[in-house]
């Protein structure tokens, strides 16, 4: 119920983000989705790409220090609301969502996030019929 | 300007460079044969075939092997006393640690000569008995301390042993007692003037401020400057070390052009830190210092590796007293900050214990609005996606410094491989201090 989510550790600095993305480059891997917060001199760069777990090994062989973690990616209609309707569920089932960011691919709303209790959430997600993307479909999307 | 009356101790400080070297050569013999009292330097004389008669002129000092700090740590505790313990009353030691701890003991005469030179310093600089000093230096082991207390009470000044910290009180003793005279560390001098800002309190008009001693952490001319624009007064630089008793050692006089070094206590030689031999006047080298009138723990040609050079023999001020520029550096890593020493093996040591570390870390020094800092930044290796243990992470990695340095860092995170990696050996220290520019 998972995706595999690459998240880079990165220096304030010009030019860190570029070696990533030369690297997923060389190796023919798609960007699906991407996000960096602005951060005082550090920060987190996450990446949903067509296939994480080659990215993953890539990265680590580019010497990059990379690690790979498990996020919900919900896939919503594109009616205002429904992102709305979604956080509201977790939120009234107790479940703390750690981070989140947002995208639109075919025309359909997804919604990244990673929880502190992925099997509360996974129970969640079943119980209100959410629908979410898997892994092996993350190639056809990019 | 008469400085001809402004001698404490007329009978060494007017000395002629001949009737000068005449003192330190029966000086040094004398001391020679002292240390033959010592079991480290007899076994040391014994090893090297050297007898204290072989000592006939200055030169010959160069017969005699240097002594190191880590000489100070093999023979802890007592192993260097030139005299019974019995006949001992004071004892500093280092915090030693990066090993053991060093000692140094004293006999009373010792104490009595260590005041004489402190007192002779701040004479030097225009302090008299009508003078209020207050010593807004740490006590306890640190001997800028006691070594001042002791110096200035010599002297016949009302001394007060405000030690560090609390500026408020700080200043409300400068304002009560009428204090003339302050000793303390350049960065607390600058705090101490930012604190009397905000409490509305101007040092020229609401104070009696005369004259600082600055020391024990480099410090720049600019950030001299400074310092006297802001309080109003004549800032003098101070040089001392535990190995030497203390502060006393050397001290500017009111030319403020390099620290008379006191060549009735010590000689005074500057060697090129990695063949020992002498380096020309001006050129700059190691500081290497004998004492000439110790008692308790001689000590024999002792490599301080404080980096600096002559800059003369005499002065305008009529004192022959060889002159030394400003300490420039050191010879060995270690990194003086806020006046406490610091070596980059303790910084290594508290980082090697994070496993989500790389090897490779940088500590670089920088001067922040007159504030001297450090910045450690270390190569992370391993992280989970969770920016808050991050955080987390660089807390704790500067608490655990500040136990081990006694001073808190900044502390950055940087992602393995971007620190600079010299050819096989990396680069630990880089020093961008104005001090040293």
């Amino acid at each position: 119920m998972t995706i595999h989510q690459i998240s880079i550790f990165i220096e304030n600095r010009s030019g860190t983000m570029i070696k990533v993305l030369e690297v997923l480059k060389q190796a023919g891997i798609d960007l699906i989705a991407s996000t960096v917060a602005d951060t005082t001199e550090y920060g987190i760069y996450r990446i949903i790409c067509s296939e994480p777990l080659r990215a993953h090994e890539e990265l680590q062989k580019a010497g990059i220090v990379v690690t790979i973690s498990d996020v919900f990616a919900l896939e919503l209609d594109n009616k205002p609301g429904r992102a709305a309707d979604a956080v509201r569920i977790f939120s009234e089932a107790g479940i703390n969502l750690s981070y989140m960011y947002s995208f639109l691919l075919n025309g359909k709303g997804i919604l990244i996030f990673r929880t502190d209790d992925n099997e509360k959430a996974k129970a969640v997600i079943k119980e209100k019929g959410l629908k979410y993307i898997e892994e092996p479909n993350l190639a056809g999307l990019a | 300007m008469d400085y001809k009356s402004e001698y404490l101790h007329p009978q060494f400080e007017a000395l002629s460079r001949e009737e000068l070297e005449k003192l330190q050569i029966e000086r040094l013999q004398a001391t020679v044969r002292h240390c033959m009292n010592s079991p480290f330097y007899k076994q040391r004389f014994e090893e090297c075939g050297l007898k204290p008669e072989d000592i006939k002129s200055l030169d010959d000092i160069r017969k005699i092997p240097f002594t190191t700090k880590q000489d100070l740590r093999d023979t802890y505790p007592f192993g260097m006393a030139s005299v019974p313990l019995t006949k001992c009353v004071r004892l500093h030691s280092s915090s030693g640690t990066t090993g053991n701890p060093t000692v140094i003991l004293h006999t009373q005469k010792d104490l009595d000569e260590w005041a004489n030179a402190v007192a002779r310093c701040l004479w030097m600089v225009g302090l008299r008995p009508d003078d209020v000093f207050q010593n807004s230096s740490g006590y306890g082991m640190f001997t800028g301390g006691l070594g001042f207390q002791y110096g200035a009470e010599r002297l016949g000044a009302l001394t007060v042993p405000a030690a560090a910290g609390n500026s408020l009180r700080q200043i409300k003793f400068i304002k009560d007692f009428g204090t003339t005279a302050i000793h303390a560390v350049p960065s607390y001098v600058t705090r101490l003037y930012e604190v009397m800002r905000e409490q509305g309190v101007d040092p020229r008009r609401d104070t009696k401020l005369k004259v600082l001693a600055i020391g024990a952490e480099p410090h720049s001319e600019e950030q001299r400057k400074r310092i006297e624009d802001m309080l109003g007064v004549k800032a003098y630089n101070s040089f001392g070390m535990s190995e030497m008793c203390g502060p006393g050692v050397g001290f500017e006089c009111k030319e403020q052009n390099g620290l008379h070094f006191w060549e009735d206590y010590y000689i005074v030689e500057i060697v090129d830190p990695e063949t020992l031999e002498p380096v020309p006047d001006g050129e700059i080298g190691e500081l290497v210092l004998t004492t000439l009138n110790r008692e308790a723990m001689p000590l024999l040609r002792y490599r301080t590796r404080d980096l600096t050079r002559v800059l003369g023999r005499t002065c305008p001020c009529g004192r022959n007293h060889i002159r030394l520029d400003r300490m420039k550096g050191r010879s060995d890593d270690m990194i003086v900050l806020r006046g406490v020493n610091i070596f980059p093996i303790q910084i290594e040591k508290i980082l090697m214990q994070f496993e989500e570390l790389a090897n490779n870390y940088l500590i670089t020094l920088t001067t922040d609005e007159d504030n001297d800092n450090m910045t450690v930044e270390v190569e992370l290796d391993k992280f989970d996606d969770d920016y808050g243990r991050l955080q987390k992470l660089e807390k704790e990695i500067r608490r655990r410094l500040k136990d081990e340095i006694l001073l808190t860092p900044f502390v950055r995170l940087v992602p393995k491989g971007s620190l600079p990696v010299s050819e096989g050996k990396a680069v630990r220290v880089v020093d961008k201090r104005t001090v040293y520019q």
